[in-house]
């Protein structure tokens, strides 16, 4: 029961969902807009005669017959083959996931059960390494990757990402181990198992919540990257993010700008269900790291 | 756990950093001490029947092969650091002498490439970041009043500007506020003048970029001020009330101090994020009126000719920038830690 202390006046009702609702706008109304305008032809897309165009598909009717065409996700997917970009992204997001996860978990799980001093230095580098922007690394790796002909394949960039993963995975597991009480392994070790046994069969069945939270934000920082990847893949080992920014280059001179905002819708969907399905995980990542900080 | 155990748990994780973060970093540093070698030039003398001439040519295979010997280069020490492209101290002592006026000096400054990056980063890192507080608190405080069903619809449609790639979501706005866009026909209409552009003016290009940073940014400051909302003690709410205060001064008084750590927390990590900033500029194409530090390195490293020695002299630049920022959360860490030990 609220008192009448606590009633909102109507007049500020109003005026913070009105607020929520502009706050929403602004946060959807761009990508919905672009989905949409990603079935249109250009002269719709970019419309100078009249915006409405945009909505209503002017041009592309008259083109196609239809107000809304494939024309340019088939451009963008078979003529430009960005499905070879697609693929190449979930082949560095898998490994990357899947290796930065088992060597930080056993990173992090050592890090929150080891009391001594050098545990804190270890953790205060890692922050300094998460610190860093990834970009100024990027010159270090060049010339060594010349060197020994690693530059430009898929196995180095996913190492690569893993690395620079590593400080913000170890930070996320180490604070979530430190919450999973110390005697349910200590028991165990009194039982006659090793650190190790301990580890795997009575640690990793309850880990998975928070395994599966950190895996999303490493699978975040390997799909959006653009510093390192565009850096470090030759033109065909490419993955989708310096794919669309090697369209620009091409597509602004050639006019096939449809092209890259089919590419680029197609870059978001993923990270749509992506959110879709794992929003609680997301929200709850974020603000770990706060409410212990 | 014993050490010998740790070391074993560790070794994976700290094999990874220590190759491919810290001797990376060694390896910064060192190239920008290093110059690429100058081509080897042999002189000729050829004799004919006019007289003798000197001829200059550069001798090919020796300059392979001392590329090849050394590929760091020579050694220059400080002189990358110090050339037109980085701190340009030459140019800028100059400069103070011919001024002018005050302006007229940062006009010259301006055109020097370090500190026009230098100017927008920081302009960008101390805008966005306040900005942003700002907004993601405000929309915090209007999302926590809402009903519980609509918290969760609200709360997926804010994480996505965050959530998406920034290359992605800065070329989405940037296609929006094209002139032919529907934002930038909308400024257009709204400015009553038909040939307005957004991109072809310094300053609308430094507004947009900060827009972006804040719509990229202020879901962040959200949810983190959002899980602090939820643990608000409800009885100081209620003892503010009690003692008649109005709702301005409840937050005021009894919310944002509340919050401040969190507040403290998002502008550390903000300040040091906005700092690099890099993807936008590429996405809005800005790269004529506005540059970073991350874009320099960027810019020198593509291209036919990759500049490592000047690349890297930026990067330790800015590794040192982020340091300075970094400083205040490292001593935050190390009270934390003697405060429990």
């Amino acid at each position: 029961m609220a008192s009448k202390a606590q009633r909102t006046p109507t007049g500020l009702k109003i005026a913070a969902n009105l607020f929520v609702v502009v706050w929403l706008i602004l946060a959807a109304f761009p990508f919905l807009w672009t989905f949409w305008g990603s079935f249109k032809v250009e002269l719709d897309f970019f419309s100078i005669a009249d915006w409405t165009n945009a909505l209503t598909g002017k041009n592309t009717e008259a083109t196609y017959g239809r107000p809304f065409t494939g024309a340019g996700y088939h451009g963008a997917w078979v003529q430009e083959e960005f499905w070879r970009a697609v693929i190449n992204t979930f082949i560095v997001c898998f490994f990357v996931v899947l290796t930065s996860l088992t060597i930080g978990t056993l990173g992090g799980y050592a890090l929150s059960r080891s009391g001594f001093r050098y545990t804190f230095w270890l953790l205060i580098i890692a922050l300094i390494f998460r610190a860093m922007p990834p970009i100024t690394l990027v010159a270090g790796y060049l010339l060594p990757f010349f060197e020994w002909n690693l530059w430009g394949i898929l196995p180095t960039t996913i190492i690569v990402l893993v690395a620079i993963n590593q400080p913000f995975t170890l930070w996320m597991l180490h604070s979530f181990f430190q919450n999973i009480p110390k005697e349910l392994d200590e028991s165990a070790k009194v039982d006659g198992c090793t650190q190790f046994q301990a580890f795997r069969h009575v640690i990793v069945p309850v880990m998975w919540p928070g395994v599966i939270t950190t895996g999303l934000f490493s699978f975040l920082l390997a799909y959006n990257d653009f510093a390192v990847t565009s850096m470090l893949l030759s033109e065909s080992n490419r993955t989708m993010v310096p794919e669309i920014a090697a369209f620009l280059g091409t597509t602004y001179t050639e006019g096939n700008v449809m092209f890259a905002v089919a590419a680029v819708v197609s870059a978001t969907a993923p990270l749509f269900v992506l959110v879709m399905f794992f929003q609680r995980q997301i929200v709850s990542g974020l603000t770990a790291g706060a409410v212990k900080g | 756990m014993k050490h010998r155990t740790f070391f074993w748990f560790f070794l994976p994780t700290g094999l990874a950093m220590l190759l491919f973060i810290a001797a990376p970093i060694v390896s910064v540093v060192t190239q920008s001490l290093f110059a690429p070698h100058e081509a080897v030039l042999v002189t000729v003398e050829s004799c004919g029947p006019f007289g003798c001439r000197e001829e200059t040519s550069i001798d090919q295979d020796a300059t392979r092969e001392l590329r090849e010997e050394r590929p760091l280069g020579r050694f220059v020490g400080l002189d990358i650091y110090l050339d037109r492209g980085h701190l340009a101290f030459g140019e800028v002592a100059e400069a103070w002498q011919n001024r002018t006026s005050l302006s007229d000096f940062f006009k010259r400054l301006g055109n020097l490439p370090f500190y026009r990056a230098m100017a927008f980063t920081l302009t960008y890192t101390f805008t966005v970041t306040p900005l942003l507080i700002a907004l993601g608190l405000m929309i915090a405080l209007a999302v926590n009043r809402l009903q519980a069903g609509l918290k969760g619809f609200v709360i997926f449609f804010s994480l996505l500007p965050m959530i998406v790639t920034p290359l992605v979501g800065s070329l989405i706005l940037f296609w929006m506020i094209d002139s032919r866009g529907v934002l930038g026909s909308l400024i257009q209409w709204a400015a009553n003048d038909p040939n307005l552009s957004l991109k072809a003016s310094t300053g609308l290009t430094w507004v947009m970029l900060i827009v972006y940073g804040v719509w990229h940014s202020a879901p962040f400051a959200f949810v983190v001020f959002y899980a602090g909302l939820q643990t608000l003690p409800q009885d100081q709410l209620e003892a503010a009330q009690i003692d008649g205060a109005t709702r301005w001064q409840q937050v005021r008084f009894v919310i944002i101090p509340h919050l401040m750590p969190l507040v403290t927390f998002v502008a550390l990590i903000q300040l040091m994020d906005n700092f690099r900033v890099f993807e936008p500029i590429v996405g809005f194409n800005a790269s004529a009126h506005a540059t970073s530090l991350s874009w320099i390195i960027f810019n020198d490293l593509s291209g036919e000719t990759r500049q490592l020695s000047a690349a890297s002299a930026t990067s330790v630049m800015t590794i040192l920038g982020v340091a300075i920022l970094l400083s205040p959360v490292l001593v935050r860490t190390w009270r934390d830690f003697r405060s429990k030990h």
